[in-house]
């Protein structure tokens, strides 16, 4: 066990895995000089500009490469730099990785990480701040991850990168540097995927977060805890495939439910994790189901305004007392 | 292609067969659309035969191809089984991708051919990172990436060659320049001099060949894969072609005048090269034995395709992906 940074743990990942098999490399941009956010520094000295490729701003052919490169025997690592900018190869993900071992017909895997940051992070504005998850969890094909911990980070990269379907990985650029311990061992792959993580227990109201949103709901729970109220905090770190079984156990318990996401609420995936609740656990349920998310615009530049679209924990405790006191009996 | 040296009449032979397979498959795919037999759209080869059958004479089974929505011919030029393409064509079990692609994505990587791609210039980035992937494994096989004309104006071509070119990659890329991009002439749409100049300012030596004349292709493509195994990195084939039928089955080529067509079908690559055997002294029996037994092969695989059972059902949800299974996520 050691004190990793979220960025050292996934940095760590990644060299354990290049180290452990020859065919796993990264590319993208600045990667020789450590990355836009220093998360591969290091690992040209270790790995070679062979297996640590700088490559042009170029994003449809970083990922369409990548596409290519993983069909014939190889299992590259994309960064993107922001998730944002990932739009730019929109079709090379949903149109090539995703479906190319469906499309023929079972002959191609398509064994690829995409490392899409993402999230408000100091005063980025609208084209390098956005939480897009909710698109690729529509996809068929691909798989999402959206680590909160330096722990999950280690851990869902390595489960990640030894996974043969294509997987879009999301950190949270507000995370870089958030401090945890972090076992000398990754968990195992198969113990990481649609398996999540409880933060806190507590009977009284169930808030399902992911990403940078599960410290807020921590925090909203040690609020709610000083009132009485007992939270429980669920981590869904990923969120395709997710963690329906943990939901439902949760909300049986506490037949109430708060999902909340720092991505925009219209068609955010709380809407999908509240849906399925309704469909599946409608009796359990003692009060309306709660989204928090952002409203429906563009992410402003000042942090005056930025603020105005930031979910804190203060918004989830008021959701949550707001939802115990509509409903006692 | 009389002025061709040395040229060698069994391979020219060879080509004539292969072309004449192209051409079968093409003309029963086409009868079958437009009958209803095949549900989705064909976009039809036929016109372009040389150029699949001039670059894939010098690609191994271990090479590896990328294709386009017109690529049946690029398919059987590298060896796909036709049964299995026309099983795939009228969504039938046996199908070369098991009734998952179509004709827009027939694939069998068996013999290299890593698929047929629906969106234009898409696989000029794949074609690049399969080339990445050879050098990272120190393979010693080449890619050979087909494209049409319209896929010049695509960012993909400029990115992906761009890529090729920085990275010293052992691509061919191929443009089949048939003039025109779905139904519009690309000269109209396209700024510059086209895609040899295009290339050549990306750093990617770039030839243009009359992609009806077997033999010239057949010369240049070899001259050009013969460099890219040397470790020369990528190169650019631009073969000058016509599309003989409209861009699907069902568009007649209404916006083309009739002479245009009829001066298109006096250059047809099967026929020249049947003209230049007989010139060259091949016996017509002979030259009409090869033809026949190409489209005889045809037939027999379009007959046994057509009486295949439909894929199971369940198939439907098989293949998505392992994490996250749909057969195993019950919704």
């Amino acid at each position: 066990m050691a004190v990793l940074s979220y960025q050292e743990a996934g940095k760590r990942a990644l060299a354990a895995e290049m180290r452990r098999d020859a065919r796993v490399w990264t590319l993208g941009e600045d990667l020789g000089r450590g990355g836009v956010f220093g998360q591969y520094k290091g690992l040209i000295d270790e790995f070679g500009a062979d297996r640590v490729v700088d490559t042009p701003i170029s994003e449809a052919a970083i990922l369409g490469a990548a596409v290519g490169a993983a069909m014939t025997g190889t299992r590259p690592v994309v960064e993107m730099r922001f998730s944002d900018f990932a739009l730019c190869a929109v079709d090379e993900l949903v149109n090539q990785a995703a479906k190319a071992r469906f499309m023929f017909g079972g002959q191609a895997r398509v064994p690829m990480v995409v490392r899409e940051p993402i999230g408000l992070w100091r005063s980025s504005a609208a084209q390098h701040s956005q939480s897009l998850e909710a698109w690729y969890t529509h996809v068929p094909g691909l798989v999402v991850a959206a680590p909160a911990t330096p722990a999950d980070n280690q851990a869902l990269l390595t489960a990640a990168i030894r996974c043969d379907d294509p997987v879009v990985y999301m950190e949270h650029k507000d995370l870089w540097g958030l401090e945890g311990e972090v076992p000398d061992e990754a968990e195992a792959p198969d113990e990481v995927f649609g398996r999540a993580r409880v933060v806190c227990e507590g009977d009284a109201v169930s808030i399902v977060a992911w990403s940078r949103m599960v410290h807020e709901a921590e925090a909203a729970a040690a609020r709610l805890a000083e009132r009485g109220i007992a939270a429980e905090v669920i981590d869904l770190r990923t969120l395709w495939p997710w963690d329906k079984d943990a939901v439902f156990a949760s909300v049986a318990k506490t037949g109430r439910l708060i999902i909340a996401h720092e991505a925009v609420a219209v068609s955010g995936f709380g809407a999908e994790v509240a849906a399925t609740v309704a469909e599946h656990r409608f009796a359990d349920l003692k009060a309306p189901v709660r989204r928090l998310g952002a409203p429906r615009a563009p992410v402003p530049y000042a942090p005056a305004l930025e603020a105005e679209l930031r979910i804190t924990a203060a918004d989830i405790a008021a959701a949550a007392r707001e939802l115990l006191e509509g409903t006692t009996s | 292609m009389p002025n061709h040296k040395n040229i060698d009449l069994p391979r020219i032979l060879a080509h004539l067969r292969g072309m004449e397979r192209i051409r079968a498959f093409e003309e029963a795919a086409l009868d079958a659309a437009r009958d209803g037999r095949v549900t989705g759209a064909i976009h039809p080869y036929i016109g372009q035969e040389a150029v699949a059958v001039g670059v894939c004479a010098h690609l191994g089974q271990e090479d590896y191809l990328l294709s386009t929505h017109r690529g049946h011919g690029h398919s059987l030029a590298k060896g796909a089984d036709p049964e299995a393409m026309f099983r795939e064509l009228y969504g039938r079990a046996g199908g070369t991708c098991q009734g998952k692609g179509g004709s827009m994505h027939i694939a069998d990587f068996t013999v290299g051919m890593l698929g047929a791609n629906g969106v234009v210039a898409a696989n000029i980035p794949i074609a690049a990172g399969a080339a990445h992937a050879i050098h990272l494994l120190g393979e010693s096989r080449v890619v050979a990436c087909f494209f049409g004309d319209g896929a010049v104006n695509r960012g993909p071509f400029l990115e992906g060659l761009n890529w090729a070119s920085v990275f010293g990659l052992g691509v061919l890329f191929v443009c089949e320049d048939n003039g025109y991009a779905a139904t519009t002439r690309t000269r109209a749409l396209t700024g510059g001099e086209g895609a040899a100049a295009r290339a050549r300012s990306l750093g990617v030596p770039a030839e243009e060949v009359d992609g009806n004349d077997i033999g010239l292709v057949d010369e240049t493509a070899g001259a050009l894969i013969g460099q890219i195994r040397a470790g020369g990195g990528p190169r650019l084939l631009v073969a000058k072609t016509y599309r003989l039928t409209g861009h699907t089955h069902a568009d007649p080529g209404a916006y083309r005048a009739a002479e245009e067509v009829e001066a298109a079908w006096q250059r047809d690559p099967i026929r020249r090269c049947v003209d230049w055997l007989g010139t060259a002294g091949v016996a017509d029996v002979e030259i009409e034995r090869v033809r026949a037994e190409a489209r005889d092969e045809i037939r027999q695989a379009d007959r046994s395709a057509a009486n295949a059972p439909a894929p199971q059902p369940e198939a439907a949800l098989s293949d998505v992906q392992d994490v996250g299974d749909p057969q195993a996520e019950a919704y």
